[in-house]
Parts: structure tokens; sequence; C-alpha cells
């Protein structure tokens, strides 16, 4: 529980910067932030194993923490530096680690999850026991891929565990206004895929969620659904007011459901630590992402000839 | 006459469509409610009502299917992909259906819409918000693209696509929605305000299609252009003081090669500039075509200057964007060269 909250207060914090950087100018382009949802990449990534793929969207910074990615090198991407996961060849949506099993940030709506289907069956084919974990939001549900993927990924039992992130809003078009079927987790009926809602704002409750169709998907019984209730507490990009909804909705959420200060009553009710601990803690963590602030401002522009670089192997 | 940006300029032109032609509809992905992503379509929904402007889910490929099939039943179809690089789930649709269902029912039917769409780089969006697709669709016979540089143009273009019978890719350059851009990557944005393009008349007007312009006459070497780098090749000329001669081509397919091949046997001398990658890019139709009209005007070799090779960068660029110095040392190589 306390790795949870360091993990999610890891994010939270990594993300303020990263808002701060792009104020700054340091930050330039787009930047999606995940302040507000970091109990679902948390709690699903503790359900895990050695080995185990994750693939995502845009808003993909908490998923490259949560995976273990080095936060100076997320930061040195955001900021396209020599030192990003992508050499600055990539930036906020598009960053990769081979060593995590990350398989990115994907800057179009939808477009991860036939690959990370893809994944899956490479897992299968290879009899390795590992899984695939594919994230999307609520506006990527409605892209005809997505369908295309669910009935492939049950025809050949894939071991894929499909997380949609429903933070009720694609960018300015709340889940109301853009789904027949509100309900996403109810979207693989029709192929014969069971799903499950999931309040993504308890780290507990998607961890549990996330074990069980973990377990689903890697003992053969093919793709799983999880809908994770959750809400982004700024706006879809950095240039977003969100005019779409009130700020007393926004403020409502960040009172009573905020999964940090869930998990932290839960932390002092239990008594796993007390307040100087957890304290102590986020001086820590500021800390770790300070000097990845610093990292990101002070690692060199990449070198013009890496332009050319990476195009294909064989040229 | 009013000033406008680009925006408003375009805003204006689907005000005035949606005023005169109540076929006209207009969708997109947070095209209705919210007004767009860059505020093109604002107000639109409040004015016109949620039947005539609405919102679709993210789901580009049904976008234009069914501008296909609306306007098959006699709407006048105007649909928004968000970015031009998000186009291509709706690619299938555009080449196997909507390009030929005139040609395939002998005419009985047609698919006379416009898909608008944000396009170009210039702004940090990285490999999926910045590209130029203008030439995986010029290779399309049955589509028309239409790409302005300006908001007189961006307004009087929009209604003529619209008020035609073909379906139109209309493509924004979105570097260049709220001021003109001198290819000076971090000169403060300039204001439409105080260019001659940027006064837009209020009421109805057409720019028609199919017709480029010359932005800037000259003598020493003709640019073929269009989109922001129309304006960086102007600043080029005046930075470098080669006289060179500018055409906007603003419609690429079909496309004006009179004006281009009477400015190229004028001057003898010709570059050709697009953001996007150079190979099988439209530049290499635009020299391919100038070396058949103009051969024996041709005092260099027609010089190509574009984006790279490579997918578009994020942190690389300024170095992959055809900036105002490359322009300047394109323009003192074609007019060196014997």
């Amino acid at each position: 529980m306390l790795s949870w909250y360091k993990d999610m207060l890891l994010i939270r914090r990594f993300e303020e910067k990263a808002g701060q950087l792009y104020g700054m100018g340091l930050i330039a382009g787009f930047c999606h932030l995940y302040i507000g949802q970091e109990a679902v990449v948390v709690g699903v990534q503790g359900a895990l194993e050695e080995g185990d793929q994750v693939v995502t969207g845009y808003r993909d910074h908490g998923h490259m923490l949560a995976t273990g990615m080095d936060p100076n090198g997320v930061m040195a991407e955001l900021t396209g530096r020599e030192g990003g996961y992508s050499r600055g060849k990539g930036g906020s949506m598009h960053m990769f680690s081979r060593d995590k099993n990350f398989f990115g940030g994907h800057g179009i709506v939808g477009a991860q999850v036939p690959i990370g289907t893809g994944l899956a069956l490479s897992n299968k084919y290879k009899e390795n026991g590992k899984i695939s974990v594919t994230y999307f939001g609520d506006g990527a549900a409605n892209q005809g891929q997505v369908y295309e993927s669910f009935n492939m990924a049950k025809i050949w039992d894939l071991p894929v565990v499909y997380v949609i992130e429903n933070n009720q809003y694609a960018m300015g078009t709340s889940v109301k206004r853009s789904s027949s079927e509100t309900h996403l987790y109810k979207r693989g009926v029709s192929f014969n895929i069971p799903g499950e809602e999931v309040d993504g704002m308890d780290v507990v409750a998607v961890n549990e969620a996330a074990a069980k169709a973990a377990e689903h998907a890697r003992s053969g019984n093919g793709p799983y659904i999880l809908e994770m209730k959750t809400y982004r507490y700024r706006g879809h990009s950095m240039s977003d007011p969100a005019k779409y909804r009130t700020r007393e909705e926004v403020d409502d959420i960040r009172s009573h459901s905020d999964p940090i200060e869930g998990a932290k009553k839960k932390i002092l009710e239990a008594g796993y630590a007390d307040e100087d601990a957890l304290k102590k803690m986020d001086k820590e963590i500021k800390e770790i992402v300070s000097d990845s602030a610093d990292f990101a401002r002070e690692s060199p522009e990449p070198n013009p000839d890496e332009l050319y670089t990476d195009v294909l192997i064989e040229g | 006459m009013p000033a406008m940006n680009m925006i408003q300029a375009l805003n204006s032109a689907m005000d005035i469509l949606l005023t005169q032609n109540p076929d006209v509809v207009m969708f997109g992905e947070d095209s209705g409610y919210f007004g767009g992503v860059f505020n093109a379509t604002d107000k639109l929904q409040a004015k016109h009502g949620a039947h005539r402007v609405f919102d679709t889910p993210i789901n580009e490929a049904a976008i234009a299917a069914m501008a296909i099939g609306m306007a098959a039943k006699g709407l006048k179809p105007v649909a928004e992909i968000q970015f031009s690089d998000y186009i291509f789930p709706a690619f299938d649709q555009i080449v196997s259906e909507m390009s030929r269902i005139r040609y395939r029912s002998a005419g009985q039917f047609t698919s006379g819409c416009v898909l608008r769409s944000p396009w170009g780089g210039g702004i940090r969006g990285g490999q999926t918000h910045s590209m130029s697709p203008e030439a995986f669709f010029t290779h399309i016979p049955g589509v028309k693209v239409a790409i302005p540089s300006n908001p007189y143009d961006a307004k009087g273009m929009l209604i003529a696509a619209a008020e035609g019978n073909d379906p139109v890719i209309f493509f924004e350059p979105k570097r260049i929605y709220n001021g003109p851009f001198d290819g000076v990557p971090d000169a403060p944005l300039k204001s439409w305000a105080k260019h001659p393009k940027g006064e837009v008349p209020e009421g109805h007007y057409r720019v028609e299609l199919g017709k480029a312009e010359v932005t800037r006459e000259g003598s020493a070497c003709t640019v073929v252009t269009y989109g922001t780098l129309v304006h960086v090749a102007e600043h080029a000329a005046e930075k470098s003081g080669i006289d060179a001669e500018i055409i906007d081509l603003k419609s690429l397919s079909p496309y004006d090669i009179d004006t281009i091949a009477a400015s190229v046997n004028k001057t003898g001398r010709a570059i050709v500039a697009h953001e996007a990658p150079r190979t099988s890019g439209f530049g290499a139709e635009l020299a391919a075509q100038i070396q058949e009209d103009c051969f024996y005007a041709l005092e260099a070799p027609v010089l190509r200057l574009t984006g790279w090779d490579t997918p578009y960068p994020h942190a690389h660029e300024w170095a992959y964007f055809p900036i105002q110095s490359r322009f300047i040392r394109a323009m003192e190589a074609v007019t060196k060269a014997v």
C-alpha cells in the first residue's frame, strides 16, 4: 500500500513539474497530463509480472513511471533532449522502453489497441506465459479498430487485458454525447469477452480487479476488459481550458475521490505510516522530480545527424 | 473590410454556408459543442442548431464515409478531420468510395463534400500532429485537394469547395491560423491584421479552385509552393534580395500548370517547395511537369526544397522544416547554377 502511494505520488509530482516546465517554454508542442488518474496505472502495474507488456495512448507519462522507467529519461524526452528515452525524436506522446516492456505512447487515438493485441498474439505463439496490458481511453473506445481487435483477441483467446481509462471526456466531448452505451465494460459482450467496471480512483479496487483479469488472460481464457472509472483534473492537453465542464465538477471529484488522498487516509488509519513519514516521502519524491527536471534542462540538444538515424535499419 | 485571422475567416465561410444552404451540415470530433480544437467551428452549433453542427465520436473512417452517403442523398457535408495526421483511418473510404462513386455510377451519384483538416508543421506537434499528407491525396483521381495560405483565400476557397459538386480535401496550414510565418523559428508571432490578405469581406465570395496566384513578381527564379511556405518564400526573397517570383499554388489537384509554366518560361529557374518528405512528394510531380512544359526555357535543374525523408521529428523540427535560411540557400543555388 505504501509503495502504491509512493508510486502515485511520484506520478502526481512529476506531472505537476511537467506542467511547470511547459509553462516555462521548456516543453514544446503537445503535453497531456495524467493528474487524477494515478490509481489506474499503479494498481494495474502491481498485478503484473516481470515481462508483461504495457502499451497505451498519448497520455502516457504515468504508465511509463509505473513500469519503472527513469523519471530523468521521461522528462528529458518531454524537453526533446539527447537524454530522453527516444533521444528527442518522439516527445511527450511517443516514448518506449524495451527494458521495461513499455511499447509506447501512441499519438493516434486507438492505434495502440490492435498493436497491444499483436503483442498478446506474440505471447501466445511463444508460449511465454506473459500478457499484454493494452490501455485506451473512452474516446478511443469508439474507434473501429478496437472492435476488430476484440473479435480477433477472442477468436484466438489471446492473453490481453484491455484497460479502458474512462476519464469521461474525449477532449471536450463527454461519454454521454459520444457513446450509445456508456458502460464501456459492456463493449465486449457481443464478442464474448468478459468485462467489469472498476472504481479507478481506488488503487486497491484497481489492483484486485487487475489481478483477476491478468489471471484470466494468463491462464488461457482469452481477453478481459476492465473499465476504470476515473477523472483527469487538468485539461485534455496544456492548451485546453476545459470549458466543457464546470469548476465545481472538478473540485467535487478532487475533494471527495482523489486517489492519493484516499490511499493516504487508508495508510494512516491502518497505521502503515504516520504523517511525518508521508511528509518525508513527499520530500524525497519532490527531490527525484526536481532532479529529473534539472536533468531534462541540462541534457544536450540531440545531434542534428540524429534526424536521419533509425528511419530504416538498412537504408 | 474587417481584419480576420484564418480561423475567423473559415468560421465566417462556414457560417455563410450554413445560412445560405439548408442542406449544409458540419460534423467532426469536438467540432460541435466544443467548437473545434482550433475554434474553427466556434459558436456555429449554438447559432445553427445541433442537428446541423454536431460532434462525432472519434471515428475518422465513418466521418468520411458518412459524408459520402449524406452527399449521395442530397446533403452537403463539410466535415472535419481534427488533424490531417488522423485522416488515415478514412483513407480507404476516400480512395475506394469517395473518389469513385461518380465514375462507377456513370454520374448518377456524386459525393460532393468537403473534408477540412488542420495540416502541416511548425507547431512542435511531433510525429502525429505535424504531417503534410497531401501527396497521398493528389494521387487519387476523383478528389480535389486545396490548401489556402491566408485568411482571404481560406474563406473564399472553402465557400467555392462547398459550393462545388466534387469531393474536396481541404487542408488548412495550422501554423499560420493566427498569423503569417516568415520561417524564422523563434521570431514572435505576427498578426494577420497587418497582412493584405488578412482583410476579409464579411459577406459571400468565392476564390475558385484550380487557380494559382503569383504573390510576388520577380525575374531571378520561380518558387512554386503552398500553405505556410508561401510566406517563408516571400520573406526569404525580401531578406536575401534575390528577386524571386513566388507562386502560391492554392489548389494541388487540379493544379494550375499554366501560371507555373508562364513564370518558369520567364525566369528559366524553378524551385518547388513543400514541408512533406522529398521522395514521391508533390514537388516531384511539379518538377516533372515543369520539365515537360518548360524544358527549353530552363537554365538550371528544377530544385526541390522539402522536408527530409524521415518521420516528422520532435526535437529536430527546425532541422526538418524548410525554414527561411534553407529557402535563401536554395534561391542562391538555383540562380547561380548554369
